[in-house]
């Protein structure tokens, strides 16, 4: 049926297909969910967490969770707000993430979801984990201390070009990261190409173009101009 | 060797006094003098006490992230780090020659730079000393105290300095630590809203640094004997001038000449500079002591700086600078050349040619236009310098073929000047303290030597486990218990533990 289904989102009415997640509901109504590990054109992952809500007064991930109708769910509430912000502070210790030097700054989904969600600090010990810089590739840098594991490059190389270059692998809260499909662990022992769809897919700062840092002035950045919540988009451009 | 009052002959029975931290500078120092029972001074060391490692964790990084990261090397001046980087990155990319617009952006860049950083010296760090005198009552000698009863000189100081700060902020998308230099060229040029609002008031700027560079003029007319003589010691001095001889503080060749005014080098070129400059090391300072190959480390200290530059040019391509200049030159039959605190005089010379420079920039269509890079052929490695505020500033790099940095040394403004503020502080010890009872009016007399220079000591010490060190621990009574020594290599000597 073609009926167009309604459930509630902070008071808010949401409209929804059979089928759609609340995120991919929202999403399409313009309201932004924090989110870290999904992506409008990929299946969801489910890892990060930042997406959780309540649903009818009960914990859910709105990235993997279906809408229903009359669907009472509570979004940016301080209660959710506030456990967000501690997820994120335990993603900006357990990698290294120096925004004052990397080229993400100003484009980095982690650094813009701690403004939005107004992260001042990290709170936690850091890790100050010790992750490699793979160089090998002659047009692509890997920067693995930034790595947030959304699985996002696994899903792109997998899905779209067809070549899973990437994958996760490893144990432990220090071990498991992402990890070059090669018998070498390096990139340049891959057939990764810079114009593949997982070497524009990263969050993050982990897959880089070389040579083309800070390009973008100060200013004229993604998230410059206008915050992550006012840039809610069904799908990449 | 050691220089004359570096050590004590017998240190263990003489009094030690301390200024720490030495107070309105940049960064982090001590001064630590040692006085016999009749106040006789027999030794003074400048101490750089921070520590840094901005040369070894570069390494391993991506090159153009360089530019960006050691900046952070300093909040006062880190356009001078932000840019030497990017000109050694040029060098390494095989970049000869910048666009029209890139260079002079960039040059604005700087020019902002020294204004900004050349004002709150000048009016922040320095005036209270030279407008209250070096013994004056401590509680009013301040910025605050400089507002109080100078509140029109303090005020052009806060808008010369907030002038800089908005170039940099327009050209480098922030005040401090902007992105707008990348190797071989600029992300973005001027904009003509920015150009117009700029434009708007730099005549003001030009005619208060007219002002300043009176009103030291009027200090050292009214001092002319204390002024001249304070800390004063003959140098060699180095500076970049450009393939004229004039003054150039963006780019050039090396000049350097001896403590008689011979030439040493002139027009070197600085993709060279080892071949001519080497670093010594002391194990009682985190701070290198360079010195020129040619005279080795007894007699090859030098002194970089505005002193040297105003000093060692043979012209300031600004019309009003350069007039200031030749008055400077001719001053009391060009005895202030050989100050001291003829530095202050020379920063205001500079900061009246950043001014002129800043003027001439924005009348110049160039600084927005819209070719930003430029390309060439790879190289090894670059080696990038520029005088910074507060002198000479050398950047290298040696990058691999993956792009990542291997190897970094830096050679910062206030490194160079290491040897001569020490000189100077002993030279005012000498003259000021010996035999006298240590008062804080007194101790600030040492002070106001350091200040001179303007030193940045937090961007002097950045390296990491090569400087020699020498611990001791002592008891109560005096005896050591424990010492050990690290050398140049960060070996461990000489442990030795006593049961």
């Amino acid at each position: 049926m073609n009926a167009i289904n309604i459930f509630q989102l902070d008071g808010e009415d949401i409209p929804f297909r059979q089928g759609q997640t609340i995120m991919q509901a929202a999403t399409r109504h313009g309201t932004y969910i924090p989110h870290l590990c999904w992506h409008p054109d990929f299946s969801p992952y489910g890892s990060c967490k930042l997406c959780t809500v309540k649903v009818n007064g009960r914990f859910g991930s709105a990235c993997t969770m279906e809408a229903q109708p009359g669907m009472e769910v509570e979004n940016r509430t301080a209660e959710l707000d506030d456990k967000r912000r501690t997820l994120l502070q335990m993603f900006f210790v357990e990698g290294n993430h120096f925004c004052p030097s990397c080229e993400k700054s100003g484009g980095c989904t982690l650094q813009a979801t701690a403004y939005e969600l107004k992260m001042m600090s990290p709170h936690f010990d850091m890790f100050y984990p010790d992750r490699p810089v793979d160089a090998s590739h002659p047009d692509i840098l890997l920067d693995f201390n930034r790595c947030i594991m959304c699985g996002l490059c696994v899903a792109a190389s997998r899905e779209v070009d067809g070549k899973n270059v990437f994958a996760m692998g490893g144990r432990g809260l220090l071990g498991r990261r992402v990890h070059v499909s090669s018998e070498s662990g390096k990139l340049a022992d891959t057939d990764f190409a810079v114009t593949d769809r997982a070497a524009s897919i990263c969050p993050v700062g982990v897959i880089l173009k070389k040579r083309k840092g800070f390009a973008v002035p100060i200013g004229e950045r993604k998230y410059d101009l206008a915050p992550i919540s006012e840039q809610v988009k069904e799908s990449t451009p | 060797m050691s220089f004359e009052l570096e050590t004590a002959i017998s240190p263990e029975k003489l009094r030690r006094v301390a200024i720490d931290p030495v107070s309105r500078v940049e960064g982090h120092g001590k001064v630590t003098i040692l006085l016999d029972d009749d106040n006789k001074v027999h030794q003074v060391r400048l101490h750089i006490v921070e520590f840094r490692g901005f040369e070894k964790f570069i390494q391993g990084r991506p090159y153009w992230e360089v530019p960006v990261m050691v900046q952070r090397l300093c909040g006062i001046c880190p356009v001078s780090h932000h840019l030497a980087a990017s000109k050694a990155l040029d060098m390494m990319m095989g970049v000869k020659q910048l666009t029209p617009t890139a260079e002079k952006v960039r040059r604005l860049m700087h020019y902002g730079q020294i204004l900004q950083s050349h004002a709150l010296h000048f009016f922040h760090l320095a005036s209270p000393d030279l407008l209250f005198g070096f013994g004056s009552d401590v509680a009013a000698r301040n910025v605050v105290g400089v507002i109080g009863a100078h509140p029109e000189i303090a005020k052009k100081g806060v808008m010369l300095r907030k002038f800089g700060q908005e170039i940099i902020r327009m050209t480098a998308g922030k005040r401090v630590h902007g992105t707008g230099s990348v190797p071989g060229g600029v992300n973005k040029s001027l904009a003509p809203d920015d150009r117009a609002e700029l434009i708007k008031d730099i005549y003001q700027m030009v005619a208060w640094s007219r002002e300043a560079v009176g009103m030291i003029r009027k200090l050292f007319e009214q001092n002319l004997a204390e002024y001249n003589d304070f800390g004063r010691f003959r140098s060699a001095g180095m500076c970049l001038v450009s393939a004229s001889g004039a003054m150039d503080l963006y780019h050039g060749g090396l000049r350097a000449r001896d403590i008689d005014g011979n030439t040493l080098f002139d027009h070197f070129d600085y993709g060279r500079y080892w071949e001519v400059i080497e670093e010594d090391v002391k194990p009682w300072s985190y701070m290198k002591f360079p010195f020129f190959k040619a005279l080795g480390p007894d007699d090859g200290s030098y002194r970089v700086g505005p002193l040297s530059r105003v000093t060692l040019c043979d012209s300031i391509p600004t019309p009003l600078a350069d007039k200031e200049r030749e008055e400077f030159m001719a001053f009391d039959g060009g005895s202030v050349t050989g100050a001291t605190l003829g530095y202050h005089w020379a920063r205001m010379i500079e900061m009246l040619h950043a001014a002129e420079s800043i003027k001439d920039l924005l009348h110049d269509d160039d600084i927005v236009g819209h070719d930003l890079m430029a390309t060439g052929q790879r190289q090894e490695r670059g080696v990038g310098v520029i005088e910074a505020p507060r002198g000479t500033l050398i950047h290298h790099y040696r990058v691999d073929e993956n792009d990542l940095v291997i190897r970094a040394n830096l050679i910062v403004s206030t490194t160079h000047n290491n040897q001569a503020m020490n000189t100077a502080v002993r030279e005012v010890a000498k003259k000021y303290l010996n035999g006298r009872e240590i008062t804080e009016g007194l101790l600030n007399h040492i002070e106001v030597a350091i200040r001179a220079f303007d030193p940045c000591l937090s961007c002097a010490t950045h390296a990491l486990g090569q400087m020699p060190l020498e611990v001791a621990i002592v008891g109560a009574d005096g005896t050591v218990i424990d010492e050990a020594t690290r050398d140049n290599r960060g070996l461990i000597h000489e442990v030795r533990a006593i049961d």
